[in-house]
């Protein structure tokens, strides 16, 4: 690595604060997975699987769009 | 017998050896100019990306036990097994701005533990030295419990021998090795010992599901086999589905066990060890996968059920050990050279959060008792050394632990340690976000929450034992008119608030002095490149650019 570094330190230290209503959406990912009315049953089925197995795997994907969603809206952007 | 699985053994040692080589290796990757700090030894030079702290923290986390103690909880009890996705789901959004925030304060201050920061937030050494004694006592276990997955998988390898020390050979020389190596290289060892570790365990558990299903008749009959076994056992508690007594103990372990994860030391390490706050938030949506991995293999339970396969006997006369289920339904179903695979996978496992875990115990050790009341001006060189040293030190215990002790009282204090590292939250969870509570009344809610939860621990009973029989308090010892179950840790965390809560409100009526906050507003928002942000560029060396998760 010839260059110093090639990201430019950001100009102020204090920038990234990390208040923004988006960080609501957090919640529905702690919440929902913790519903048993929502996931302990049997029917429907999908590929054999009880509802109680299959609909607590899918929570991953709720979890992963929510963190990603917030992560890309509260990203620093630009200099502001 | 051990003969029969020679194939296993060989691939199994091949693949230890590997890896321990690397270990070895690791202390010539990305290297410092010097060894002897900290930040170095215990925290890989705070520079790790976004692909190591996924592999990191991942391998640390999700550790050999949980692979083997899950499916053999699902294999056993059925739905409540199931637990740790929900647990390994809720996590993340909950950690997501906390996380971030304990990575600035600690690098602005050089923070290498969860008490340095409650020491310097609360100004109170004493408080610092109970979150780091709670810190080592619950991590001691779960290092023992690395070995219980290492040994689980030697059993189902038929190397075991008739006296104690024959027994534990194997485990006695593996931790030899990895001791050596982690007091070498320090955390660089399980970073990239963890590439290994966690692709082999991808490879071994999407073979596992798409084939075994395949050999057993499909995922409909795997759920019908096990529907069966609970409907025929006579334990109310079991089941595909939860019941209406075990629905509220599901919620509450899902979720106290989320709450106490990141306050484990040893996960903080790998979050601290981590470049930026970018690496961490990125890793939250990313660290996921893992918990798909973790829900999958909780089905192996299912599987050894439909596969019908018996659990080797335990420690004592009379007993079953459903953690060998797992290593015994692979050696039942797959070739050999990939049974060994397999196993060789959970061993490798092991290694990384053993080795996280003695470098995070040897940390809190080193800052928070050694500096603090040993040897106020320790040098970094000083400091390096003497954690290096403890590592050594947490590892011989935990290997005593296992040889000397029934492997019984390890799971028994492991479930404890959940409790207890739970009631640190107020002070470094909460502590992140407010310094409202007074250092003394965090200190009381300790103190109510540790006796709580003891209490509660010790009343807990079932028929094959009168004491610590798990983690499920039922709710009619406390007066209610109801079969419900309620988890330990919950109750005990909610008390402990209250307490601390309480007696903030008497110390600042009384005017207790509340000591100086070392750590200001905005530290908590400092990101790389911050002219402040510790230790700086001093290690750019070996900080190549790289692929990002």
């Amino acid at each position: 690595m010839a260059a110093p570094d090639p990201e430019a330190p950001p100009t102020a230290s204090a920038r990234a604060k990390d208040k923004s209503p988006w960080n609501w959406l957090l919640f529905i990912p702690i919440v929902v997975p913790l519903v048993p009315a929502f996931f302990n049953g049997d029917s429907p089925r999908l590929f054999g699987f009880p509802r109680f197995y299959w609909l607590q795997l899918a929570y991953i994907i709720l979890g992963v769009t929510t963190t990603t969603v917030v992560y890309q809206l509260t990203k620093r952007r630009g200099d502001r | 017998m051990w003969r029969d699985h020679l194939t296993e053994i060989i691939i199994f040692t091949l693949l230890f050896l590997l890896v321990s080589g690397m270990g070895f290796v690791a202390a010539r990757w990305r290297a410092p100019k010097d060894m002897a700090h900290l930040d170095e030894w215990g925290l890989g030079g705070r520079n790790f990306g976004g692909w190591i702290t996924w592999f990191l923290v991942g391998g640390d986390l999700y550790t050999a036990y949980t692979f083997v103690a899950v499916p053999a909880l699902v294999f056993g009890a059925g739905a409540m097994g199931f637990f740790a996705v929900p647990y390994t789901i809720v996590i993340y959004p909950l950690v997501f701005l906390v996380l971030a925030r304990l990575w600035s304060v600690s690098h602005r201050h050089g923070f290498v533990t969860p008490a340095d920061f409650v020491r310097s937030r609360f100004d109170s050494p004493v408080l610092a030295l109970v979150i780091a004694i709670t810190g080592i006592v619950a991590t001691m276990p779960y290092i023992a419990l690395q070995l219980v997955g290492i040994e689980s998988v030697l059993k189902a390898m038929g190397v075991t021998g008739e006296s104690t020390l024959a027994r534990h050979l194997p485990i006695i020389v593996a931790f030899a090795i990895l001791a050596a190596y982690t007091y070498q290289s320090g955390l660089r060892a399980p970073a990239l010992i963890a590439f290994v570790k966690d692709s082999l365990i991808y490879i071994v558990i999407l073979v596992a599901i798409f084939y075994l299903p395949y050999k057993l008749g499909g995922w409909g009959d795997i759920f019908a086999a096990a529907d069966a076994k609970f409907d025929a056992s006579p334990a109310p508690g079991d089941g595909v589905l939860l019941n209406a007594n075990n629905q509220l103990q599901y919620v509450t372990l899902a979720l106290g066990s989320a709450l106490a994860l990141f306050l484990y030391p040893h996960s903080l390490t790998g979050v601290l060890a981590s470049r930026n706050r970018d690496v961490i938030k990125r890793n939250m949506s990313a660290l996921p996968a893992y918990s798909l991995l973790l829900g999958l293999i909780a089905l192996l339970g299912y599987m050894a059920i439909a596969a019908d396969v018996k659990p080797l006997p335990g420690a004592s006369e009379g007993t079953v050990d459903n953690n060998t289920i797992v290593p015994l339904l692979f050696d039942q179903q797959f070739p050999s050279w990939f049974t060994g695979v397999a196993y060789a996978a959970i061993g490798i496992g092991a290694l990384v959060p053993a080795a996280i875990m003695s470098i995070a115990a040897a940390n809190l050790f080193t800052r928070n008792i050694y500096k603090e009341y040993l040897r106020r001006n320790a040098t970094a060189a000083q400091e390096a050394n003497v954690s290096k040293i403890t590592s050594l030190v947490v590892k011989v215990g935990a290997v005593a632990c296992i040889v000397f002790l029934d492997p019984q009282f390890s799971i028994d204090l492991q479930l404890i340690g959940g409790v207890i590292i739970l009631q640190t939250l107020p002070a470094v969870a909460l502590g992140i976000y407010t310094r409202w509570f007074h250092r003394g009344g965090l200190v009381a809610g300790w103190v109510a929450g540790m006796g709580l939860g003891m209490w509660m621990l010790y009343q807990i009973s079932s028929p094959t034992r009168k004491h610590f029989a798990g983690s499920a308090f039922p709710l009619e010892k406390f007066g209610f008119d109801t079969q419900k179950t309620i988890y330990v840790g919950m109750v005990a965390v909610l008390v402990n608030l209250l307490v601390a809560a309480l007696v903030t409100l008497v110390l600042r009526a009384a005017r207790v002095a509340e000591g100086v906050d070392g750590t200001a507003r905005d530290d908590y928002f400092a990101d790389e490149g911050d002219p402040r942000v510790t230790p700086g560029t001093r290690t750019d060396a070996g900080a190549a650019p790289e692929p990002v998760a």
